[in-house]
């Protein structure tokens, strides 16, 4: 592969500094970036960083998604993250691979295993220039599911096991840490040496449906100490993707740059071209531009106001007197955005505490509302479950009659009135 | 030379240059492997590998340089020389090219 002329940076005038400090002030293309292919989806996570569920009808079409591959192929990106949603739900899915790949953009895609079987895996293991990374977010299903949805952990594993019968080695297993996974990271090890994947180890960030379940799933202080001891025992072995720096006021840093890429190195690109500052910032605040505008992605990477202004130098703010400012730097843009702290403060996950404290004294309507939710509808015996379940109320399997009429009676679209309204049910 | 992980999203980690790995032998002939790509910056340049998905980084253009010039020399050596690289400086390419061989990203060529 030959090395191609590359557009000379306007900023030449500037010194050249440590290479945290280049990347810092941006390069004229992303080192690698992520692509939602859809925000269909036929799972539901509850902490979904894109709300996925249902298809968007101004969804890029095959042409134009090729389009993208070839401007990413000009820029020099050498590979993408492709996620979703669940990408492998698009009919066009490996033709896009295919053509990725074919045109010196490599390919990681994410996917939640069900559509891996036998044959794709033996067709993803002769390729050399797509690596897989299948979702699991419990060591059990009992804790996998409860995030994921029913028969998830089973989808996943068996996915695995297809991979490994093809004899796809150091496929990545990729891990959502979690309050409640956080005990299971020697058994998450152990999955991923079984089926010689390797374990990748993500922060749960408060984004899209993570916004609404944050509170309950994100690692309480000790369990942050307790990854990041487990973090440094395992070093090089376990993939980050660079999540955890906030737990660098810890001690040692983690292995990897330990700097926040958003729109200076790294970006997403949402299914209907719509250009992020990274895969957790799903928001109009985040939004540098859409690729379907004139100069393409290009011109939204080097020129968007937003993404021209993250790679300025920023304000450490309330940080500013904390003497691991330089390890941790604030932490994690979308967290401190979506839990509705300040942008120039501590993360809420501060090793230190002082997000804690900020996060108790801020009102709830500080949260941001969110930008876009693909959530799938519920049916209506769903949201009678639903808010059923949210007073401690269990349905009987087949409903009395009267609730049965009561329900074709509810209203198409959910609202503000109480699905339960008028009905008795029995309470245990 | 480091090969460090990128910020977000790595494909794969690669080690942190190793002060203890051996350094390339400079009398060889050594080329480019035909499947990573070089794309130049300021510091230096990125290297991906496509078949080990190993993104490493050039910390200076000098590296750059020699790693460009490889393929056109007899020896990696002479490689260095013709890109101006001193004598002073040479045991740090040797370190920096031992990394870039133990990543397959330089590979040994049949000498011409």
């Amino acid at each position: 592969m030959s090395t191609l002329n590359h557009a000379t940076p306007a900023k030449i005038a500037r010194p050249v500094g440590r290479l945290v400090d280049e990347f810092q002030s941006g390069l004229d293309a992303p080192i690698c970036l992520t692509w939602e292919l859809t925000y269909a989806c036929n799972l539901a996570c509850v902490h979904c960083l894109s709300s996925s569920g249902r298809r968007d009808p101004r969804e890029l079409s095959t042409d134009e998604c090729k389009a993208v591959i070839d401007e990413l192929q000009r820029m020099q990106v050498f590979y993408v993250n492709i996620g979703g949603g669940e990408p492998t739900v698009r009919k066009d899915f490996w033709e896009l691979v295919d053509y990725a790949t074919d045109h010196q953009v490599g390919v990681k895609f994410s996917t939640n295993g069900s559509r891996i079987d036998a044959e794709v895996a033996q067709k993803l293991a002769a390729s050399d220039y797509v690596d897989v990374q299948i979702s699991l977010d419990g060591a059990t299903a009992e804790v996998n599911d409860y995030v994921r949805g029913p028969g998830s952990y089973d989808t996943a594993m068996t996915a695995m096991q297809h991979l490994a019968d093809a004899g796809f080695e150091g496929f990545k297993l990729s891990v959502v840490c979690t309050r409640q996974n956080i005990g299971q990271l020697d058994e998450f090890k152990a999955i991923a040496d079984r089926y010689k994947a390797q374990l990748r180890l993500t922060r749960l960030r408060p984004s899209g449906r993570g916004a609404d379940t944050w509170d309950e799933l994100h690692p309480l202080p000790h369990q942050q100490k307790e990854l990041y001891d487990w973090l440094v025992a395992h070093g090089e072995d376990v993939l980050t993707g660079d999540s955890f720096f906030h737990l660098a006021a810890y001690g040692d840093a983690l292995p990897g740059l330990n700097l926040c890429g958003a729109g200076r190195v790294v970006c997403l690109i949402d299914p209907i071209g719509d250009v992020y500052a990274c895969p957790f910032a799903i928001h109009d605040e985040f939004l540098a531009g859409n690729l379907r505008s004139e100069g393409g992605f290009q011109k939204v990477w080097r020129e968007s106001e937003l993404f021209l202004e993250l790679r300025e130098p920023q304000s450490a703010g309330a940080c500013n007197s904390c003497q691991f400012f330089d390890k941790c730097r604030g932490g994690c843009m979308a967290a401190k955005f979506f839990t509705g702290l300040p942008m120039d403060g501590p993360d809420p996950e501060c090793v230190l505490g002082h997000g804690e404290q900020l996060l108790a004294d801020r009102g709830d309507d500080l949260l941001p509302k969110p930008s876009k939710d693909y959530s799938k509808k519920l049916s209506k015996r769903q949201r009678l479950e639903q808010a059923a379940a949210e007073r401690g109320i269990t349905l009987p399997d087949v409903l009395p009659s009267e609730v049965r009429a009561g329900i074709e009676q509810m209203p198409d679209r959910a609202c503000d009135e109480n699905p339960l309204a008028g009905f008795a049910v029995q309470q245990r | 030379m480091s090969t460090v992980t990128p910020a977000s999203e790595p494909d794969s980690a690669t080690p942190v240059s190793d002060p203890r790995g051996a350094g390339v032998d400079l009398g060889q002939p050594w080329t480019l492997s035909p499947q990573v790509a070089l794309r130049p910056e300021r510091f230096g340049a990125l290297a991906y590998h496509f078949g080990t998905r190993r993104l490493s980084f050039l910390k200076s253009p000098q590296l750059l340089a020699v790693v460009e010039a490889l393929a056109d020399h007899p020896s990696a050596r002479e490689a260095c020389r013709a890109v101006g690289v001193t004598d002073a400086e040479l045991p740090t390419y040797e370190h920096a090219l031992g990394t870039l061989a133990r990543t397959d990203m330089i590979v040994p060529r049949s000498p011409a």
